[in-house]
């Protein structure tokens, strides 16, 4: 006879001891919603939402983990390698880059996030009613958003640079006007094929209001491309910041961005020989943008019903 | 009999015509004529079935009797009672329209999309029971569990998704739906037709049972004559947007007059091995319904064309046919005559 081993997993382990309660009577109702139990029980989505809050956290409350000034000049200590001193070690002027990867992050995030989820309202405010009712509004927008991201983003910025003058806010502007065309048309496009669905028309044979059966009853189900858009564009908007702010148009040079670090190591002297100035923040900002794709994911996960979790 | 017909719906001349748009400027440049000029009675607690092929307008037919698609032309009278009298529904608005929307109610074709997978069955049908009067979540939690009971299911699945069911289940969940504000009339589009036979059996029973129970109206809608025949007690036949025949379902299969009739009837299968089919196989296809043929509709396909057909329209005339109303719209029968059977 042949018996059938496999390993066992986690969840067998889970199940068991689900089965053990059952018998004993002691299985009650969880309280909890259904979306956040599927969401804590996925194991990628939590290490990413940890992740996230540790970078998230450690940038709110930098001036706890470190002493050092991210503007302050030290001449005695130009490039040093890291060490106990300098955690990340300091940069050309003697800068401590721990210090300014942690300082950086705050306008890093603020600006990325920000600007994604700014967008996103946009895109999704107007795309899900456009594609669902259709007409001179949703033509109207759709010219609209044609002409934002036919727009050379470049000229955009230095169009409200010289009108409004440098700064963070501006950035944000610039990011939001020219990033929810993308969105719109993902959930424009998401919604002129679902609004044909039966039940949408059983929710029109109601007579129940637009607004009501477009955001709340339709909408659930275009979530999941919208989501991973927005995980996408924050990393995405992370990485132009840095690119403008090279340009002197972004954030001033000197302030401490993710961005502004790695750009000051553009040359290959610096990449040959003084890893640490760009290392660290560049696996920063990988890790940043990793954590927010499996939340993500697990956030698309817990919006969609058939999968269990 | 006769007397105590209470006429519910009366359309006169209703027309549903599609733009069709082409061009730069998206410019309409014809209709599709999708239901043209029909006129069509319906009684109080009957259920009348509407029958043809594809395209020939019976679906839209019903969307436009529940206003999810706008008339061009013609009225739609509802008679809403006593109270409230007969209102065309086309211009209503405010109460009346919300009491038109709470009367009629449609059972879709589709039991895969007919219900929102992101939502459980309570949460799908908590606006509409709100927006109907019903705010209490007990109550509304009451009437679901009662609703789906009348629909033989657990009270409990109300709070399941829809891809935890099969394919009959949903389609009665999409009954329970629709009985959900306590309609008088009922639009099944279609509504077994995505089913397996056994399945189709078991709602179409379950509909005829909540028709005594509830006194509903239903108007059925399929291509299925079988089915139709099983259920309907008057049948309408429409081709290309008009109604070609209408009377009772034993008239249509034991008087037929019109051709067009009379060749979808042969296409019924019999399961006798022995049975001789006299298929009247229709040549060509349906034509387009944005340029309708001159005349007759049907005459490019018909066996018994003659001249006048070709060239002018026939009306939907009645007869009395075995001492029962028959009405159909046929040159054939241009005389008014009584056919001898």
């Amino acid at each position: 006879m042949f018996t059938l081993t496999r390993t066992r997993t986690r969840l067998d382990r889970q199940f068991d001891r689900i089965r053990d309660l059952e018998e004993a009577g002691l299985n009650k109702k969880s309280n909890t919603s259904r979306a956040l139990r599927k969401l804590l029980n996925n194991r990628l989505a939590m290490f990413g939402l940890a992740i996230f809050l540790i970078i998230l956290l450690s940038s709110a409350f930098a001036p706890l983990l470190t002493s050092y000034d991210p503007l302050g000049v030290d001449m005695r200590s130009i490039l040093k390698k890291p060490s106990l001193l300098h955690l990340f070690g300091t940069d050309k002027l003697g800068r401590d880059v721990f210090t300014r990867v942690l300082y950086g992050g705050r306008i890093s995030i603020f600006v990325g996030l920000g600007s994604a989820l700014g967008a996103a309202a946009i895109g999704v405010l107007l795309g899900a009613y456009g594609g669902y009712k259709g007409g001179w509004f949703d033509k109207t927008v759709i010219r609209f958003s044609e002409i934002f991201m036919s727009f050379p983003q470049l000229i955009l910025v230095m169009m409200l640079v010289s009108i409004f003058g440098q700064g963070l806010s501006n950035l944000m502007i610039i990011f939001i006007i020219t990033g929810w065309g993308s969105v719109y048309r993902l959930t424009r496009a998401r919604m002129l094929s679902l609004r044909e669905e039966e039940y949408v028309q059983s929710l029109k044979s109601f007579g129940l209001n637009d607004f009501v059966i477009c955001y709340k009853h339709i909408l659930p189900n275009a979530i999941s491309p919208i989501v991973v858009n927005i995980t996408l564009s924050t990393a995405m908007f992370i990485l132009e910041e840095s690119a403008l702010s090279f340009l002197g148009l972004g954030v001033p040079l000197e302030i401490a961005t993710w961005g502004n670090i790695l750009n000051a190591s553009q040359d290959l002297y610096t990449l040959q020989n003084t890893w640490w100035l760009w290392l660290p923040v560049g696996i920063t900002i990988s890790l940043f943008v990793m954590s927010i794709n499996f939340v993500g994911d697990g956030l698309r996960d817990t919006t969609d019903p058939t999968q269990q979790g | 009999m006769e007397s105590n017909k209470e006429v519910l719906v009366q359309l006169k001349g209703v027309k549903t015509y599609f733009p069709v748009r082409s061009g730069f400027f998206n410019k309409v440049v014809d209709h599709v004529q999708a239901v043209n000029d029909v006129d069509l009675t319906i009684y109080r607690g009957e259920t009348l079935g509407l029958v043809g092929e594809s395209g020939c307008g019976k679906t839209t037919l019903g969307k436009t009797i529940i206003q999810l698609v706008k008339a061009t032309d013609g009225e739609i009278n509802y008679n809403f009672g006593d109270t409230v009298g007969v209102h065309d529904l086309r211009h209503v608005s405010g109460e009346i329209e919300d009491l038109a929307r709470k009367r009629i109610q449609i059972v879709f074709q589709d039991p895969y999309s007919s219900l929102n997978p992101a939502f459980t069955i309570y949460q799908s049908l908590r606006d509409p029971l709100a927006k109907f009067g019903v705010k209490d979540k007990e109550a509304q939690r009451n009437l679901i569990g009662n609703l789906l009971e009348a629909v033989n299911m657990r009270r409990e699945y109300m709070d399941r998704y829809p891809h935890e069911f099969s394919g009959g289940q949903r389609q009665r969940i999409g009954i329970a739906r629709a009985l959900c504000v306590d309609p008088e009339m009922v639009v099944c589009d279609e509504a077994v037709s995505a089913l397996d036979v056994s399945i189709q059996a078991q709602v179409l029973n379950l509909l005829k049972d909540l028709k005594r129970r509830l006194k509903l109206t239903y108007i059925f809608i399929t291509h299925n004559l079988s089915v139709v025949e099983y259920i309907s007690d008057r049948i309408a036949v429409m081709y290309l947007g008009r109604i070609v025949e209408l009377a009772e379902t034993s008239q249509i299969f034991d008087h037929t007059m019109h051709p067009y009739t009379e060749a979808l009837l042969s296409a019924i299968p019999v399961v006798d091995p022995d049975h001789k089919t006299h298929r009247i196989v229709l040549e060509g296809d349906v034509p387009n319904p944005i340029n309708p043929p001159s005349g007759c509709n049907f005459h490019p396909r018909c066996r018994q064309c003659m001249e006048i057909c070709k060239t002018e329209r026939p009306t939907l005339q009645k007869h009395i046919v075995d001492g029962k109303e028959h009405f159909t719209a046929c040159h054939l029968y241009a005389t008014a005559e009584t056919r001898a059977e």
